[in-house]
């Protein structure tokens, strides 16, 4: 499935995490949290990772940055950035890579912004360590930076504390603060979660025009369809550890495939209530300590055939570049993936 | 609208909310400030409809649903329910109000007593308000409520912590109807559910209204669970109502510009109504402690004009709608 993302090969990656295995080893058993998922980041696009609580996104995201606490750890599979390998840094060469070669927005900002300090002074400060840039420098680029996410008085704002700006001007920090030293990659988890639409749109926005604009690549995790429909150009939609359906952005829409996919967008209300119920996937997520034999959406899926029990499906490529782990496909052209 | 229920002419009508006040001191330090969280919002609500009451966070929306219930005490207006001024009732008829009002709230996870069983939690009410003869009355409904509310009766010993967000949802839904009440206020009970689970309970809900003729005020900042679920929309802003309308009219021609802005920033789940450009809204939504003169969203309004900082405009009739704004009407 490392090939599922065919794109023009002028535009190259900048990273690929391939059939990466992350397990929690709780009292309770073993959680594959993530289990062989193989995403591909491009250099330019904003690649989507949506599923739903327990899906695995954010623990994938994670898993990136090196960031799993115990219980959880890295079992198999490699994170490749630039064709280097991340699993195999050590912590101190992970530091010198975190917040300098890839850097991560999160749902709260005010939990990721020191209360005592400066909102610009740990923007700088992000600068002097990684760049070994100047005071001055740090402070310019600083201020520079808070005027491309669009902060009103970046010079005045420079000098203020968390509590005294908003929670969309707390997340525009913090992208300020993650695209200051120019990364190759931005993770965004959740970026708009805790904001009102109208300040959502201002940063999804604002998003878009830092990936139009510079040399850095965006993955954006997030559970909402609408904000995937928004911004990302390709999306890997996960279900239970698994990479269920991955496609161009249009494709995913337009011929959707998965059962999990379709219920998804189904559930999503659209209109007025003309229709009467809305559309919904019975029962819930299973636990990932008692994963379900065969396909683990099987349980929940109104198309399950007696197979879907017996085996899992693997990922089929039943279109250009439009993967979907699901039998329904298995004999629609694409072959194996591996 | 609030001379119609003086006069008593309308018999559909279960709540009306008239020019209702409510302000909150906040800082202890030298008399702290004044937040302004509602002020003088009139709606109405009709029997067996739903109303949205729509907004962004800090707009009044969650303050007006608790005033309407008199869990907050309004510092001036009237709030009347079934016809009568909620504050002017005594303590047992307030309380025989209460039968007829619920509320579900967003957070399942501190809504619900972590030391209660599911049968404690949902035959609260009706222990409170002395409704069943018997032990075995009781259990017989808690039962019939749980099934009403999609919960398996085998976990009736259960607690809290050993169901999901969803099923929390349900059971405070079950706690919710168990006195056969006509009003639920309904405070962004999905908001914190995944998408699936989401239209579970926003079937649910729709299922008990047509069941049991209910009425919701329909709390929500999602526009598309609120477009849904009722069947007319009040949008605030700030403490102020700016326009209230059938869902489906205002949805398709917003009058008030908040409205409109509203609409447009809200993501759709569909890659070709991608914009280039959206009309995005500029600047952050003005403190409550220290809200603009005239109209209060006038310094966000890109068609603000002389008259919108000096007045505030009056919520008025326009076609079958009601808007604030001085550019309409």
């Amino acid at each position: 499935m490392g090939e599922g993302m065919t794109r023009a090969p002028e535009y190259g990656e900048t990273l690929r995490i391939k059939n990466l295995r992350t397990h929690f080893f709780t009292r309770y058993g073993v959680a594959p949290a993530v289990d062989d998922v193989t995403i591909t980041i491009p250099r330019k696009g904003i690649v989507g990772v949506v599923g739903e609580s327990g899906c695995g996104k954010s623990v994938t995201a994670l898993s990136v940055m090196r960031l799993v606490s115990r219980p959880g750890k890295i079992v198999s599979g490699k994170v490749l950035l630039d064709g280097e390998d991340l699993t195999a840094k050590s912590p101190r060469e992970m530091r010198q890579i975190r917040g300098n070669k890839i850097s991560m927005i999160f749902q709260e900002p005010m939990t990721s912004l020191n209360p005592v300090y400066t909102v610009g002074s740990q923007v700088a400060e992000a600068m002097v360590i990684h760049q070994g840039a100047g005071k001055k420098e740090a402070r310019d680029r600083t201020v520079e930076m808070f005027r491309s996410v669009g902060i009103p008085e970046a010079e005045k704002r420079f000098g203020s504390y968390p509590h005294q700006l908003s929670g969309g001007l707390r997340q525009r920090v913090m992208i300020a603060m993650a695209m200051v030293c120019r990364p190759r990659l931005m993770i965004a988890d959740e970026p708009t979660t805790a904001l009102d639409v109208t300040i959502e749109a201002q940063i999804l926005h604002q998003m878009k025009e830092l990936e139009r604009n510079m040399d850095t690549s965006i993955m954006l995790i997030t559970h909402n369809m609408g904000v995937v429909a928004e911004i990302c150009d390709y999306v890997y939609v996960m279900y239970a550890g698994r990479i269920m359906e991955q496609a161009d952005i249009f494709s995913l829409f337009d011929h959707t495939m998965h059962p999990y996919t379709t219920g998804l967008l189904g559930s999503i209300p659209r209109s007025g209530r003309g229709g009467g119920r809305l559309y919904n996937i019975r029962g819930m997520v299973p636990s990932l300590l008692s994963l379900p034999k065969g396909c683990r959406f099987r349980p929940r899926c109104e198309r399950a055939m007696p197979e879907c029990a017996e085996h899992e499906p693997e990922l089929y490529e039943a279109g250009r570049g439009h993967w979907v782990r699901c039998h329904l496909y298995r004999d629609s052209g694409g072959g194996e993936t591996r | 609208m609030s001379d119609m229920a003086a006069h008593g002419t309308d018999a559909r009508r279960l709540v009306d909310a008239e020019r209702v006040v409510k302000n909150f001191r906040v800082g202890g330090m030298r008399g702290g400030h004044l937040v302004q969280a509602v002020s003088g919002v009139s709606l109405h609500i009709d029997r067996g409809e739903t109303l949205a009451v729509v907004g962004e966070s800090g707009c009044g929306k969650s303050t007006l649903g608790r005033l309407i219930l008199r869990l907050l005490e309004p510092d001036s207006g009237v709030v009347r329910f079934e016809g009568r001024d909620l504050s002017a009732l005594s303590a047992t008829e307030l309380l025989q109000a209460r039968r007829r009002m619920q509320i579900i709230f967003q957070d399942p996870y501190a809504s619900l007593n972590p030391r209660m069983s599911v049968y404690q939690i949902i035959a609260e009410p009706l222990v409170t308000h002395r409704v069943c003869k018997s032990k075995k009355e009781t259990e017989a409904r808690v039962k019939q409520l749980m099934a009403m509310a999609g919960i398996r009766p085998e976990h009736i010993n259960r607690y809290p912590h050993q169901f999901s967000g969803g099923q929390r949802q349900r059971i405070g839904i079950a706690r919710a109807i168990a006195l056969n009440p006509s009003l639920i206020v309904c405070d962004e009970p999905v908001s914190a559910l995944d998408v699936s689970i989401q239209a579970q309970i926003l079937n649910l809900l729709y299922d008990l209204q047509r069941e049991m003729g209910l009425t919701y005020l329909f709390i929500s900042h999602d526009l598309s669970v609120v477009r849904y679920v009722s069947d007319r929309v009040c949008v605030m802003f700030l403490g102020k109502v700016c326009e209230v309308g059938n869902t489906e009219e205002l949805f398709a021609n917003p009058m008030h510009p908040y409205t409109a802005f509203l609409l447009e920033a809200a993501p759709k789940p569909d890659p070709h109504l991608r914009k280039e450009k959206k009309a995005l809204l500029a600047g952050e939504m003005p403190s409550p402690v220290n809200p603009p003169d005239g109209c209060r969203f006038h310094t966000r309004c890109p068609y603000a004009m002389e008259i919108c900082a000096q007045e505030e405009p009056e919520l008025r009739p326009i076609e079958k709608r009601q808007v604030a704004c001085h550019r309409e009407g």
